[in-house]
């Protein structure tokens, strides 16, 4: 098994609380409810972060919202985030259009194990939009596809209508060695793929639990059940990881709107082993 | 060529069983095949046998008037479909129809029961492997119930 070190937080150079102005290049919608941002700036020719990380958005005059990367880590000149619609900022966000502008402060927080993963196999499992925060590993791990073993992608959505990033699901799966199996809660009508929550596949999937590195990402609960399926099939929780969400304001560990017990998620977080975040998540006080 | 005995051996649901009880389900055991979009087990018919699928997939669904069928789950590889034929009234509460060519043994019911009730180790061999499938798919459908993606802004 390989050793896996603490994922250490990738400081930013600039000023954390100062925005960076950025200009919308392209929207694209991926779902009725999601859509993706590529960002772009003359003032920062790249922007390097890592697997994982994220950034604070600024919609000027209606908010700030935290939203994971979820772009290639290896092409650093684009800024992509995928996120939904559920609030105030995202819907302002949605209405940008290319040659706006918004402010970025970023990026934050701990990233994928993917460097120490290598030699071992790989499952990732996302649910819904979690798919998103999980897209820069996957990146990472085609790019360099030769240091991992068995590699693979399970993905559980409410429907198929939900499902992100379709054609790339595909290129992946076809060209890239990668098998996604993909499941949706409720189907009707053409769809012939799974039903079943995402924790059903994990029975199915083929990986050595002995040598497996786990990424997580979704609903927390979806997270909880999942790290269970995985324990359950032999995988060490110091070997699964787990992207936490909470309410994040500063994203640098001042404010403590992200606090959860000894940890920020901003600063600590937002990746985890699920070894460390599951004694504080199991306590409902906090 | 493979045999029956061996089939059932390898399959999941009956890992380390005893040789006697293969022995005894042998004998209840048959090969079936299902092409794409063909019913399996009809909702309200008799429920006479389960199945073990071998290689394939399988769609428990519920119809539901003009919405048409719904699929409630998907089964697979070393999947168990039917457990109506274990109750009364020997019923089956869903359909279920292959998504693709499936091959399964079939394992006929009313001849395991009658099985059980002369060898109640038989029985409740059966009952365990059984009831734990029931409480994982019970699990699965509490968390697909709870309808996590959902947006809640």
């Amino acid at each position: 098994m390989v050793a896996l070190m603490p994922p250490p937080m990738v400081a930013s150079a600039q000023h954390p609380m100062v925005p960076r102005p950025y200009t919308v290049c392209g929207v694209r919608r991926e779902t009725y409810d999601t859509f993706t941002l590529e960002l772009g700036s003359e003032h920062a020719a790249e922007f390097a972060f890592a697997a994982g990380q994220f950034n604070m958005l600024y919609v000027f005059g209606v908010g700030e919202v935290p939203i994971s990367i979820s772009g290639n880590p290896t092409q650093p000149n684009v800024l992509i985030h995928t996120t939904r619609e559920v609030g105030a900022v995202t819907r302002a966000m949605r209405q940008l259009s290319a040659g706006d502008v918004l402010g970025v402060r970023g990026p934050f927080g701990s990233h994928w194990p993917v460097e120490e993963a290598a030699g071992a196999d790989v499952v990732i499992v996302a649910g819904g939009i979690g798919l998103a925060p999980l897209r820069p590993a996957l990146y990472h791990i085609l790019a360099h596809r030769e240091r991992y073993g068995n590699v693979i992608l399970l993905y559980g959505t409410r429907t198929p209508a939900d499902i992100l990033y379709k054609k790339e699901l595909k290129q992946w799966e076809a060209g890239l060695r990668l098998p996604v199996h993909i499941t949706v809660d409720r189907a009707a009508g053409a769809w012939r793929g799974s039903v079943g929550v995402v924790t059903t596949l994990i029975p199915r999937a083929s990986f050595d639990p002995r040598n497996t590195v786990a990424m997580v990402c979704g609903p927390e609960v979806m997270m909880r059940f999942t790290a269970r399926e995985l324990e359950k099939r032999g995988v060490k929780p110091e070997n699964i990881y787990v992207s936490m969400e909470r309410n994040m304001k500063c994203a640098v560990g001042f404010c403590g709107h992200c606090q959860l017990g000894p940890t920020f998620i901003c600063k600590d977080g937002p990746v985890f082993r699920w070894s460390r975040i599951e004694p504080l998540i199991a306590v409902r006080e906090i | 060529m493979e045999t029956l005995e061996a089939i059932l051996a390898q399959h999941p649901f009956f890992d380390r069983l005893e040789q006697r009880y293969l022995d005894l389900l042998v004998g209840c055991a048959s090969n079936v095949r299902f092409d794409a979009r063909q019913f399996i087990l009809r909702e309200g018919e008799e429920a006479n046998h389960f199945y073990l699928i071998r290689h394939g997939k399988v769609a428990l669904e519920i119809f539901a008037g003009h919405r048409g069928p719904i699929t409630v789950e998907t089964l697979e590889d070393g999947d168990i479909v039917g457990w109506s034929w274990l109750f009364p009234p020997y019923r089956w509460r869903f359909d279920a129809r292959a998504v693709e060519i499936t091959r399964a043994i079939a394992l006929d019911g009313k001849c395991l029961r009658t099985k059980s009730e002369q060898d109640h180790d038989l029985g409740y061999e059966l009952l365990k492997r059984f009831a734990r499938i029931v409480e994982e798919r019970l699990q699965a459908t509490r968390l697909q119930l709870l309808d996590v993606y959902e947006v809640r802004s």
